[in-house]
């Protein structure tokens, strides 16, 4: 029996490659998105909401719900549900709205 | 032809899943020239997302149902002159001022509608094949990282390979939950549990619905005998009613529910586990067509649907829509439906009669399977007592995150009737997800008695999108029939979204 999706369809990908989250290293197989690749590495929250300061992630998994919205390379409110993984992806929490940087 | 008419396509369908599919490949191998837009990098739509092709997935099926059909629409897609136009989240459909019966299709692109320029493609019909969203329903616990939509859950697992935990007990109402644990569990997972909010009886009520659709009771077979062997019990009338943990799931409270889908006091027994997945049923996405004004009908479970044709045509001429735009029923159904579609547009911009046949037989599909369709959305409807799992800090929009507690005050002390009023006293769905998420749960809020029917989705974009892109409405790259793309200096600036709260 399966032990593991991947092995459930027989997956025989490319290479896997590293990106970052807050400075942790992950690893993220070809043709997953920034979401999968975290899944991957057992990394449920990657936003905090506005108001309450809450941890959020994936919930509708399709692009609709925005709670998965990520900093990917210095850009804030990225679906990160959508937005495929490269290689050397620097990934961060996002807190609040996203835009706390450009705050004067 | 004059040399305006071949920059048109003959129709433009939005959504390449089975229904979207269907009506483009038909359409193509009528004759017609068809531009295909859709979201994803991939056709499939939700049903039939699968991972991209550098996973080198050998056997892809062994998380679908019934994968040959998509195989061979691909197929037949690969064959056509059919333009796919993979990355183009559409976010508005109107009729080109200039070009009296000339529709334009607006779209952004990129993974997440970030990308490049904005897109306009102009065609003499349009067929929407949307598809649908989840709907939710939120009790105390459900914004905790871990809780994950059904339908979520199955898209990071058929296109990214992954779980969100170990232990997954899956919640709910509706079939999409059987089929969710069974590929949950097939992939790997323990799912103790699978928690219906609804009894199985009603489908007992309506024997014809069954008997005409046999292949629905072997796949209701299928996934049971999968359950059996992965030994996942199933729950009728019982929810998820609270989740526990702190940063993340830990546990959650399963209680029976009595008919109205009011707990049965005492009756709450706690479940380890590490992720909780869950789904309420399907609600249409209609907004491109009802912001054209196209009819809708209301649906057995609450949610609206577009009022459509013998012919799949919407109130809207030259509009069609096919697949869960016209009321959730599964792919089969989309596959029908999309195919009838692509018959009657060539059909109409050919200016001859469709094959009647075909049409026949092809709305007999349709008719018996869109019974079945209403028979489950009737079952799994949502019982009035539901806001009874509500606590006053329960959060029921997430993105701004207004609670159950507030939303009662501005209907019981400000005296709000309906989602509108709500939204306006309290900003519940105008965050970034526009309502999608909590819009079915305050409706219900503000309609008291907790059954509201859903108000037909209106919301002025259908995707978020850069200022920039209605800048260049007038100048956006036009993709034109034959592949010649007009480009212009336009630039869009990536990450620029308009305040959803705007
Ligand atoms: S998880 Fe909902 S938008 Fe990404």
């Amino acid at each position: 029996m399966a032990r593991t999706p991947a092995e459930l369809v027989g997956a025989q990908p490319d290479p896997p490659f590293e990106i970052t989250f807050d400075g942790r290293r992950i690893t993220a197989r070809p043709g997953q998105s920034v979401a999968a690749a975290l899944w991957g590495a057992g990394i449920l929250a990657w936003r905090t909401t506005r108001g309450e300061g809450r941890p959020r992630g994936v919930f509708c998994g399709i692009g609709q719900c925005f709670d998965c919205l990520a900093t990917i390379n210095a850009q804030p409110n990225r679906r990160a549900c959508l937005v495929p993984a490269r290689p050397g992806d620097v990934i961060t929490t996002q807190e609040g709205h996203g835009h706390d940087r450009l705050r004067v | 032809m004059t040399a305006s008419e071949s920059e048109l396509y003959d129709l433009a369908v939005v959504g390449a899943g089975s229904a979207g599919l269907a009506g483009a490949v038909t359409a193509s191998e009528l004759g017609l020239s068809v531009a295909l837009l859709d979201a994803s990098a991939q056709t499939g739509g939700q049903f039939y997302r699968h991972p991209a092709p550098v996973v080198g997935a050998v056997r892809p099926e062994a998380l679908h149902h019934d994968w040959s059909a998509y195989a061979d629409l691909r197929r037949r897609l690969a064959e056509s002159d059919v333009r796919h136009l993979p990355g183009h989240h559409v976010w508005s459909v109107m009729k080109d001022e200039e070009g009296g019966d000339v529709w334009a299709v607006h779209a952004v692109t990129g993974a997440d509608g970030d990308g490049e320029r904005p897109v306009r493609v102009q065609a003499r019909a349009v067929l929407l094949a949307t598809g649908a969203y989840e709907r939710q329903l939120p009790f105390p616990g459900w914004t905790l990282p871990g809780v994950v939509g059904a339908g979520g859950a199955q898209a990071m697992l058929k296109s990214g390979l992954v779980l969100p935990g170990r232990r997954i007990v899956v919640a709910g109402s509706g079939p999409l939950l059987l089929a969710v644990a069974s590929s949950l569990a097939a992939a790997g997972a323990r799912v103790p549990v699978v928690v219906e909010a609804s009894g199985y009886l009603q489908y007992a009520r309506h024997p014809r619905a069954l008997v005409t659709n046999p292949q629905k009771a072997v796949e209701a077979l299928v996934h049971g005998t999968a359950l059996l062997w992965h030994r996942v019990r199933v729950r009728p009338r019982s929810a998820v009613t609270e989740v526990h943990g702190t940063d993340r799931v830990e546990a959650v409270t399963v209680t029976r529910l009595d008919r109205d889908w009011r707990p049965v006091q005492g009756s709450g027994r706690r479940i380890e586990c590490d992720a909780l997945v869950v789904g309420h049923g399907l609600v249409p996405q209609i907004e491109l067509a009802t912001a054209l004004g196209c009819a809708t009908r209301p649906l057995p479970d609450g949610t609206s649907a577009l009022a459509l044709d013998g012919l799949q045509e919407t109130t809207v001429r030259g509009l069609w829509a096919a697949g869960e735009t016209g009321g959730v029923g599964g792919a089969q159904l989309a596959g029908a439906e999309g195919e009838l579609a692509g018959v009657a547009a060539a059909a109409r911009l050919l200016g001859r009669p469709a094959h009647g046949g075909r049409v026949r037989e092809l709305q007999r599909r349709r008719d018996r399977m869109r019974s079945f369709a209403d028979v489950m959305a009737a079952t799994h409807a949502p019982g009035s007592g539901w806001p009874c799992w509500l606590t006053d800090d329960t959060d029921v929009c997430r993105c701004e995150e207004v609670t159950a507690g507030t939303i009662r005050e501005s209907v019981e002390d400000l005296g709000a009737r309906d989602a509108r009023t709500v939204k306006l006293f309290t900003r519940a769905g105008m965050g970034w997800c526009q309502g999608r998420m909590c819009g079915p749960a305050v409706a219900c809020l503000a309609a008291r008695d907790g059954a509201a029917d859903l108000p037909a989705e209106r919301r002025p974009f259908a995707v978020p999108l850069p200022l920039a892109a209605l800048a260049a409405l007038d100048s956006p790259v036009v993709h034109q029939h034959e592949g010649r793309a007009a480009e212009t200096e336009t630039q869009s600036e990536p990450g620029a979204l308009p305040p959803a709260d705007g």
